[in-house]
């Protein structure tokens, strides 16, 4: 059991720290940033595909670093810490983890070297009206062309992350037989329409349309994909945890500060014990999903596959819990200032909120959980 | 980053555990299992059967029968030992005025007092609370006035957790009441509890348990020579022992075990013999608790990686914290399995109800204790905001 990072793992997280904050440090860039299109910034992103960081958890054959989970959380903390708005998550962890896992070698190695270098940026088209976190794909329909060879897809996906800033989409669709499929489609097919709009948290999401509009399949034509789907889904969960660490630790560390520094009646803030109590019950918080965000990430890298949902689930309900504690608090310890635009910590609460929601909250993974309650006598965190 | 113990550890987990579960007494592990209260002849056989293979005081130097081991080891010996409904060394001994003598006693004081601490042939009380001193402890008032070769002990201790069945006791007493600062002029004093003058009285606790008491001092004679230390130092041996009290306080072992009874008992404990578990909301709440428990479990094996030179992460109060507060909130849980069989907790054997309901408020009701002593939650979050978060 070990919880420490080597130094290679260090080196490459100071790199990452130290790149983000050149370009996030001032909290102002960032808000310039998410103001204009495409959201995030194309020359940063650039800079993290020079550091080897859009290649990570893809084999070094693909393109890739051949790197793991554990490299993965790190920069997710990273990237977190500064609510940088670039679409690591979305784009490497989801998107390029699917093309990895279930592609066929040729679109291996047409998706994953330029979506390491940056100069092809794919998303996962998954999330659909009507539906909330399921594998499984009921809105959008996969057919098969009449001569049997080319599929058609038809339906509506929404919200999409970046989906109208993408280069490709990876769209699951349901098939004619029955299960979800995945697919490869080029946003410059006919029949697809894509309107984007910014998300609450700064964040892009779209509407995207598809009105027989020509795709490949990803891997084996017409195979069900919801085994693939949940993985990589659980996959980029425990990489949202920590992300979502980042945020939460930053905001903690904002609020401290602050009740440090502003002056009411006459002393500062952390004069008044119902305050520091409260922040210590935030840390405590921080270091109980800290602690299980990391024994998820060490599931992925060490443990069975079949461990990886609730391993996810696990995570996923500690660090919900944990968010919407600190992001609450966060802004009530700052007054009013922690409400307004131009202060950091209510934008943190806004993302840690949207992470929840991209990819399922709090409710739906104790769900999970207490569906399986009956089958163990004690939870074992060692295997 | 790894997730696996390497095979040494588990290797020492395996032998714990086999020890743990073939050489402690079966009927002992049992009590504990049910949640019943031991005797002190329970306790002290099991310390007994411990200590003669070296595994009741292993956080001790070496020379004084502690083992060489990681603090992961520890943690590992901590949690088997829960595990196996082993109860733990009586705390007062093992890891409150041994490690103090140990490390700040004499050399005489050693040989008198270790071998028999660890082996618990000398039962130890704690005499630290005043009914006017509780989490401000240097505001405490027992005096100890020095007369020739002897202390002249007077005043009153409060809360002495099973002190009936002390032999000694450690006390904190005020011997220079003109220090400039009241952690000043405050000793560390070991008392024999046979000694003339010295009374002790129970005090009823709300489960109708007699577990604390109130010590009463009335001009009692205590040798020079059971001072520990320096005089007037005796604040910083509380410290270093209430520091050390802090270590390995999560009972999580415990707590992950209760929950699994629970679960058991909960599986037909539902009317007609059905299953509880089956009301989502039970489910999710036992899901909810199980998460937090493995949340603090982790916890707890991050701060053990990283105590390194046997100092307590500052993290550690977040362990108490949320550690005690998992224990009560399980304790709840039963109640609330048990449901209107709880109300049965006079009946006796004959009940037709099962034990664990009628043992189940009286558990309940007891462990509303472990958030105020050994440091109240208000006082570790008073660390935690301090010490760590700097305001
Ligand atoms: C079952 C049991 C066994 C015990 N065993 C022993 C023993 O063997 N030996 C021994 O010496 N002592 C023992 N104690 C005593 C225990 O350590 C004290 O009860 C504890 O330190 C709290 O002190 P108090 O009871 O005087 O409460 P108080 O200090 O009066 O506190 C009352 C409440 O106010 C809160 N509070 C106090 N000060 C502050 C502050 N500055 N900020 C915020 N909140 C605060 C407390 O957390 C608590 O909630 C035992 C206690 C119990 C209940």
């Amino acid at each position: 059991m070990d919880f420490t990072y080597d130094d290679e793992q260090e080196a490459l997280r100071d790199a990452v720290r130290g790149l983000l904050g050149r370009a996030y440090g001032d909290f102002e860039q960032r808000r310039k940033t998410v103001a204009s299109e495409p959201g995030f910034d194309e020359s940063l992103w650039q800079r993290l595909a020079e550091m080897g960081v859009l290649g990570l958890p893809f084999a070094e054959e693909d393109g890739g670093m051949g790197a793991g989970p554990v490299e993965v959380a790190l920069v997710s903390e990273e990237l977190g810490r500064v609510l940088a708005p670039e679409p690591f998550l979305t784009s490497v962890v989801l998107a390029g983890g699917l093309v990895a896992a279930v592609g066929e070698p040729e679109q291996r190695a047409a998706v994953l070297p330029a979506l390491a270098e940056g100069s092809l940026l794919p998303t996962f088209a998954h999330l659909e009206p009507g539906s909330r976190w399921s594998a499984t794909a009921t809105a959008v329909t996969a057919t098969r062309d009449d001569d049997g060879d080319g599929w058609r897809l038809a339906g509506v996906k929404e919200p999409v992350p970046h989906g109208a800033r993408a280069d490709l989409l990876v769209v699951s669709a349901a098939l004619p037989d029955g299960g979800t499929g995945l697919f490869l489609v080029e946003t410059s097919a006919e029949g697809l329409t894509r309107e984007g709009y910014a998300t609450h948290d700064g964040g892009r999401a779209a509407r995207v349309t598809f009105a027989g509009t020509a795709a490949r399949p990803l891997g084996e034509p017409g195979t069900d994909r919801t085994a693939a789907i949940e993985l990589t889904w659980d996959t980029a969960r425990i990489a949202a945890c920590h992300e979502a660490l980042g945020a939460m630790s930053f905001a903690l560390d904002t609020t401290t500060d602050y009740l440090k520094s502003r002056k009411q009646f006459g002393v500062t803030l952390n004069k008044f014990q119902a305050l520091t109590f409260r922040a210590a019950d935030l840390y405590v918080s921080l270091e109980l999903a800290r602690s299980v965000a990391a024994w998820a990430t060490l599931v992925l890298l060490d443990g069975a596959e079949s461990q990886v949902g609730e391993a996810a689930a696990r995570a996923s309900l500690q660090v919900s819990r944990a968010g919407r504690h600190i992001g609450q608090e966060a802004i009530q310890l700052h007054g009013g200032i922690g409400m307004t635009a131009e202060y950091s910590v209510g934008h943190y609460t806004s993302h840690l909120t949207a992470l929840e929601h991209l990819l399922g909250d709090g409710r739906l993974h104790l769900a999970r959980l207490a569906a399986g309650v009956g089958d163990h006598d004690e939870v074992d965190p060692l295997p | 980053m790894r997730l696996e113990l390497s095979p040494e550890d588990a290797a020492f987990r395996e032998e714990m555990r086999t020890f743990f579960t073939t050489r402690v007494p079966q009927e002992i592990r049992d009590t504990v299992a049910a949640g019943r209260e031991l005797t002190k002849d329970q306790i002290v056989e099991s310390q007994r059967t411990l200590n003669a293979a070296g595994l009741a005081v292993p956080g001790w130097p070496v020379e004084w029968g502690g083992q060489d081991w990681t603090p992961l080891q520890r943690h590992i010996w901590h949690e088997e030992m829960q595990r196996a409904c082993v109860p733990l060394p009586l705390a007062f001994n093992a890891s409150m005025v041994g490690p103090v003598i140990a490390t700040f006693g004499s050399q005489e004081q050693k040989e008198r007092f270790l071998p028999a601490t660890a082996n618990l042939d000398i039962w130890w009380s704690q005499g630290f609370s005043e009914p006017d001193a509780g989490s401000d402890l240097a505001s405490l008032r027992t005096t100890a006035v020095r007369d020739g070769d002897e202390w002249v002990v007077n005043g009153q201790k409060t809360w002495t957790t099973l002190g009936q069945y002390g032999d000694w006791i450690f006390n904190l007493v005020r011997t220079d009441p003109d220090a400039p600062k009241r952690q000043q002029g405050i000793s560390f004093l070991l008392i024999d509890m046979s000694t003339p003058g010295v009374t002790v009285r129970p005090i009823e606790l709300i489960d109708g348990g007699h577990e604390v008491n109130e010590v009463f001092f009335e001009d009692v004679r205590v040798p020079a020579e059971n001072l520990v230390g320096e005089e007037n130092k005796g604040w910083d041996y509380a410290k270093f022992l209430l520091g050390n009290e802090r270590v390995g306080v999560a009972p999580v072992g415990a707590t992950k075990r209760m929950l699994a009874a629970a679960k058991a008992h909960a599986a037909t404990a539902g009317p007609g013999g059905t299953s509880l578990l089956e009301d989502p909301l039970v489910a999710a709440q036992v899901a909810e608790l199980e998460n937090e428990l493995l949340a603090l479990e982790l916890t707890a094996l991050r701060v053990v990686a990283h105590s390194t030179d046997g100092k307590p992460h500052p993290a550690s109060s977040v362990l108490k914290l949320k550690g005690t507060e998992l224990q009560q909130a399980v304790s709840e849980l039963v109640v609330d399995l048990a449901g209107p069989a709880s109300l049965a907790s006079g009946a006796g054997a004959g009940s037709d109800l099962p034990e664990w309901t009628r043992l189940a408020t009286p558990t309940y009701l007891n462990l509303r204790k472990a958030s105020i002593y050994g440091g109240s939650n208000e006082v570790q979050r008073q660390i935690i905001a301090g010490t760590i978060l700097g305001l």
